[in-house]
């Protein structure tokens, strides 16, 4: 059961909510930094400055990367939205990161390659805990379309608690905040450059933040679907969530990546492989 | 207005400064100044940047730097020269491996003195220098307009 229309206001309202939550963001972050911040609409101001900028392409390349990065990111979450596949879902999501990757590296530039190494790293990291997501959905829901993980009468989140924390520390690294913003971070600060994004300038740069904005309202989705029991619960506990992230992300430095990559794959060990197993053991006992 | 005065983002270079401006420079980037208020973000790459921010004078080591650095921002972009070196050399104009202010390499556009430069007239400078972007904007595709930067006001390259 697809549902189109969800799907097309995915597509509208994405990058409205998505730029607002990162202007919230910048606000909050500043209030944390005893700053006044930047006003709430600055994200959007700076996309439109980027669009109004020159475009300096180092590879004919770039260009086309970047446009797949954003088209299979809007692909991933619009399929979501329309209540597809999960799996395709989570493919279509890494394709588009595999784009930027090779976005990056299509420019002879050592920083864009460190950036896209480093992407490459985080998304080894990540990847094992979003599927184990998927798979622990399917093992509660008997289903991996989200229309039917939606109509799940049950509270997800009260069989997959370990699963959420392990997702909740792979989104950190997603939405590229402290301590894992390694290959490119959301704000100012700088790390080898701008990593991944070092090469991209103007119009370029501006479609990867509204696919980034896409990406954001895409796992705040995902993050949705735990507690899509009941709707008033599911975004209350997103505003928490992301005020968490906020918190951690001005609470802690920037870690190394091996560091990053044993403390994903041990908490997607830990949490998301032991509440699994346990589930799958008590399937027998527990209706589910 | 467009978008451009809105979200200006600097990219500081300091090129042989004692340090005092940079310092200064910083602080406009604290919590007492906050020029994130005014969309303004320090970013540390040449590529995202619309205002080039240097201080301290050009010497033989950085001219080629300098000049880098300023091909490689996307237009419109403005160059704001900070502090009494950045405009003319200042008390080390003479020194045998100093060339001069930074306008002897690329066009500057807005020019703060002071030694130090003090955090208010630093932000006036860019603020000022918003306008110029703007212009710089409206001119930009047209003849005559601003396109990539011509040879340097009577310097060498």
């Amino acid at each position: 059961m697809m549902h189109i229309e969800n799907a097309l206001l995915f597509l509208v309202l994405a990058p409205v909510i998505g730029g607002l939550v990162a202007g919230i963001d910048r606000k909050i972050t500043a209030r944390m930094q005893g700053r006044v911040g930047p006003p709430l609409l600055q994200p959007f101001y700076d996309v439109g400055k980027l669009f109004q900028k020159e475009q300096i392409l180092v590879a004919p390349s770039q260009n086309f990367y970047i446009t797949a990065y954003l088209v299979f990111i809007v692909v991933s979450g619009a399929l979501f939205f329309a209540g597809g596949d999960l799996l395709l879902v989570i493919f279509a999501f890494t394709l588009a990161h595999i784009f930027l990757v090779l976005g990056a590296y299509s420019s002879y530039s050592p920083y864009s390659f460190i950036g896209a190494e480093r992407e490459l790293i985080q998304i080894i990291a990540y990847e094992p805990m979003i599927i184990l997501s998927a798979v622990g959905m399917h093992l509660v829901t008997r289903s991996f379309y989200v229309a039917d993980i939606m109509a799940a009468k049950v509270p997800l989140i009260s069989y997959l608690p370990g699963v959420f924390i392990g997702f909740l520390m792979v989104l950190t690294i997603k939405l590229r905040k402290s301590p894992f913003d390694l290959s490119t971070s959301h704000h100012a600060h700088q790390e080898i450059v701008k990593g991944v994004t070092t090469e991209f300038s103007g119009p370029m740069l501006g479609r990867v933040e509204i696919a980034h904005w896409y990406e954001n309202v895409f796992l705040l989705g995902f993050i949705y679907l735990f507690f899509a029991w009941n709707p008033l619960v599911a975004i209350l506990v997103l505003a928490i969530v992301y005020f968490i992230e906020i918190v951690i992300d001005n609470t802690f430095s920037r870690v190394t990546w091996q560091l990053t990559l044993k403390s994903a794959w041990i908490i997607a060990g830990l949490m998301g492989l032991a509440n699994l197993g346990i589930l799958y053991y008590l399937s027998g006992v527990v209706p589910v | 207005m467009s978008y451009l005065s809105r979200s200006p983002w600097l990219l500081h270079y300091d090129a042989s400064s004692c340090n005092g401006c940079d310092i200064e420079v910083l602080a406009c980037l604290s919590p007492l100044y906050d020029v994130e208020r005014f969309g303004i973000i320090n970013t540390g790459n040449p590529k995202h940047a619309d205002v080039l921010v240097i201080t301290g004078g050009i010497n033989e080591q950085n001219r080629q730097v300098v000049r880098n650095i300023y091909d490689q921002m996307p237009d419109p972009k403005v160059v704001v020269a900070v502090g009494i070196c950045a405009c003319t050399g200042g008390v080390f104009r003479e020194c045998y491996n100093v060339v001069g202010g930074i306008d002897c390499i690329i066009p500057v556009d807005v020019y703060v003195p002071g030694c130090a430069a003090r955090p208010e007239s630093i932000i006036d400078g860019i603020v000022r220098a918003l306008d110029i972007l703007e212009a710089k904007k409206e001119r930009m595709g047209k003849p005559g307009g601003t396109g990539p930067a011509g040879s340097p006001a009577g310097g060498a390259q």
